[in-house]
């Protein structure tokens, strides 16, 4: 049990590609802190840096009070899940959990006490001695998750676990992982690309792009005041919609409709309008402040249907309960506190 | 594995005709001639041809020289395939660790394949010379005299690090393979499981070699029975007393030399015997036990 610390971390490789960029996270003792971002964002560099499989090029991460840029991967306390499992394919499933105990010296006894104890917490021990190439994929997984429970770490490190699971089990190991790490009460820093993954399993999350962090907090912080243009695109499905719009005389136009919202004074000319399609409500007619969706097809999903069309010539997308009619036209209302501005050129959020 | 269904029951038998041909003739053909010639007794000229069943058989048995040259084979057999696959998985180790510049050192270190057996062996004969060789006379100025053309032990010598040279390329190689085929993060999750780099090797990355180790070791077996006619010749040619001369050496020393084709063709038999029978126990029973 610990916290963990990065503070100014960064990491530039040998060629000169910066991969990590002046990232400060402090992660309290117990929490499930995911890392999230599209690939190359940095987000696994950041996690192999804790873990010590990569060198950190400025900036300290702690592990409790202990700096540990310099400590060996096997000295830092933390066990890390790769996205391949990375298990021991010439050992079986027994020898793979007692592995790490065994190169610590940890005595036989106590060995086989944790190894089935792990064993029992995720029910793999009747195929103890196996091998796992006879496993499927999602015991595969839950050996990987006991090696890292039979060492009783500091920390989980959890490096997209879930990605080669098909869609099913992804989702019931997701919820396992969770109840988990409440149950064990680890600290867990968790990457993954998934922003459903990322909303579900967090404490609080931490979204990367290019290297930097663009906004920590948690999943409805983060899914509620959106920091960047970025974070508003890439958390949430189907994505808010972003247009651009027209401050005038403290009066906000887009697509040539002007919408009535408390802005904060000293905003003018050109901003990013950032909505997200659940916040999008029909409106039987046209009126003062609605705006017109020029419908171009639609998705039914079941238990909602995507509308697709461009307003101003701008794709936007709305989501309507199932069986809602929809027309050639469709006049949508957001309340105001739906509206998220943001900065054209930086993106960062205006209000 | 996909099963293909021919109808026409021609083609298959010509697809599989020129593999066919060449083992028919260069392999089936000379072997059955070989186990034929093995039970005859014929005169230098060919004049003089009797059928003599196991006679040169059992001549062999009794024969000291024979016995001698299997145990030099097995000496040489040994040595040679320990020696190349020791210092070829060391330098593919190192390779392995390096990040730049591994595919330029992976390129010279595959170049001694490339070079015919007799060429690899003439070069050895040099640099050994005792009278011209670089390394005698520097191995003169510690106090060693080296002599292959009288010392025993410096023969063999001589002919094992020739050979085992010409093979360390080739176990390089799928040394190389077969370390890029164990994924990092094995060795990743290792050293998180607190395994220093030796342990790492000795307790993951060798045993997952261990098919890659299993199969070179068939290879170099049979390399050294029969490929490594050239080297012998070209260094010492057998000598001295018959210190050098392994199994095939012999048959062509028997066969060419002494022209005593009956005795060869039997010694040849027996070569391809015990490269069968070593080759399938280590199938049989090794094999098993190096798949994971």
């Amino acid at each position: 049990m610990a916290s963990i610390t990065l503070d100014r971390v960064g990491k530039t490789y040998p060629g000169g590609g910066q991969a990590v960029t002046d990232v400060s996270i402090r992660i309290a003792d117990g929490e499930f802190l995911v890392l999230v971002g599209p690939s190359g964002c940095g987000k696994s560099t950041l996690l192999r840096m804790v873990a010590g499989l990569e060198t950190i090029s400025t900036g300290t991460v702690a592990i409790g009070d202990r700096v540990v840029n310099t400590v060996e991967p096997a000295d830092r306390d933390i066990a890390m899940v790769f996205q391949n499992y990375a298990l021991y394919p010439h050992m079986t499933v027994r020898q793979n959990l007692a592995y790490g105990l065994k190169n610590r010296g940890t005595p036989a006894a106590e060995i086989a006490r944790r190894v089935d104890e792990a064993a029992a917490i995720l029910e793999i021990g009747a195929f103890l001695d196996r091998k796992p190439r006879a496993l499927s994929g999602g015991q595969r997984q839950r050996v990987a998750m006991g090696r890292a429970i039979v060492r009783e770490p500091a920390a989980f490190l959890f490096d997209e676990p879930l990605s080669n699971l098909d869609a099913k089990l992804r989702l019931s190991m997701r919820g396992e992982i969770r109840l988990l790490q409440k149950r064990l009460g680890t600290t867990a820093i968790y990457v993954t690309h998934d922003q459903l993954e990322a909303m579900t399993l967090a404490d609080r999350l931490v979204v990367l792009n290019g290297g930097r962090i663009e906004q920590i907090g948690t999943p409805m912080e983060v899914y509620r005041r959106p920091a960047t243009t970025f974070v508003a695109a890439f958390i949430g499905s189907p994505a808010m919609n972003l247009i651009p719009a027209q401050i005038a005389d403290g009066a906000l136009t887009v697509g040539g409709v002007r919408v009535q919202l408390p802005l904060p004074s000293g905003l003018d000319g050109p901003v990013t309008l950032g909505v997200r399609p659940e916040d999008l409500q029909p409106r039987r007619n046209g009126g003062d402040g609605h705006l017109t969706l020029d419908v171009s097809y639609v998705e039914d999903l079941g238990a909602q249907r995507l509308v697709h069309g461009r307003i101003g010539g701008h794709a936007m997308v709305c989501t309507l309960p199932a069986g809602h009619a929809v027309q050639d036209r469709l006049f949508l209302h957001a309340d105001a506190d739906a509206l998220h501005l943001f900065d054209v050129q930086g993106g960062r959020r205006l209000t | 594995m996909k099963r293909t269904i021919f109808g026409n029951q021609v083609l298959p038998w010509l697809l599989l005709a020129p593999q066919l041909v060449v083992t028919l003739v260069f392999f089936l053909w000379p072997a059955a001639q070989a186990i034929w010639q093995s039970f005859l007794r014929e005169d230098a000229f060919g004049l003089n041809t009797s059928f003599v069943w196991f006679l040169n058989y059992r001549a062999l048995l009794n024969d000291g020289d024979y016995m001698a040259a299997l145990g030099t084979t097995a000496i040489f057999s040994v040595s040679v395939a320990a020696l190349s696959m020791g210092l070829a998985l060391g330098l593919a180790v190192s390779v392995d660790r390096l990040v730049k510049r591994a595919p330029l050192y992976t390129t010279l270190l595959v170049w001694p394949y490339a070079v015919a057996p007799v060429i690899a062996g003439i070069l050895w004969w040099f640099i050994f010379n005792p009278t011209i060789g670089i390394l005698p006379y520097l191995l003169d100025r510690v106090g060693y005299d080296w002599n292959h053309r009288l010392q025993s032990g410096d023969a063999m010598m001589l002919v094992v690090i020739a050979a085992a040279w010409k093979q360390v390329s080739y176990n390089f190689l799928f040394f190389v393979a077969g370390l890029q085929s164990i994924p990092a993060s094995l060795r990743e999750a290792a050293a998180i499981d607190g395994a220093g780099p030796v342990k790492r090797f000795a307790t993951i990355t060798f045993p997952l070699l261990a098919p890659t180790t299993f199969f070179l070791m068939v290879v170099n077996v049979t390399y050294t029975m029969f490929d490594t006619f050239g080297i012998i010749d070209a260094t010492t040619g057998g000598g001295p007393n018959q210190a050098t001369t392994i199994l095939i050496y012999k048959i062509y020393a028997d066969g060419f030399l002494a022209l005593n084709l009956g005795s060869s063709a039997a010694q040849s038999v027996i070569l391809m015997a015990i490269v069968i029978v070593l080759t399938m126990i280590q199938f049989r029973y090794i094999e098993k036990k190096v798949a994971y």
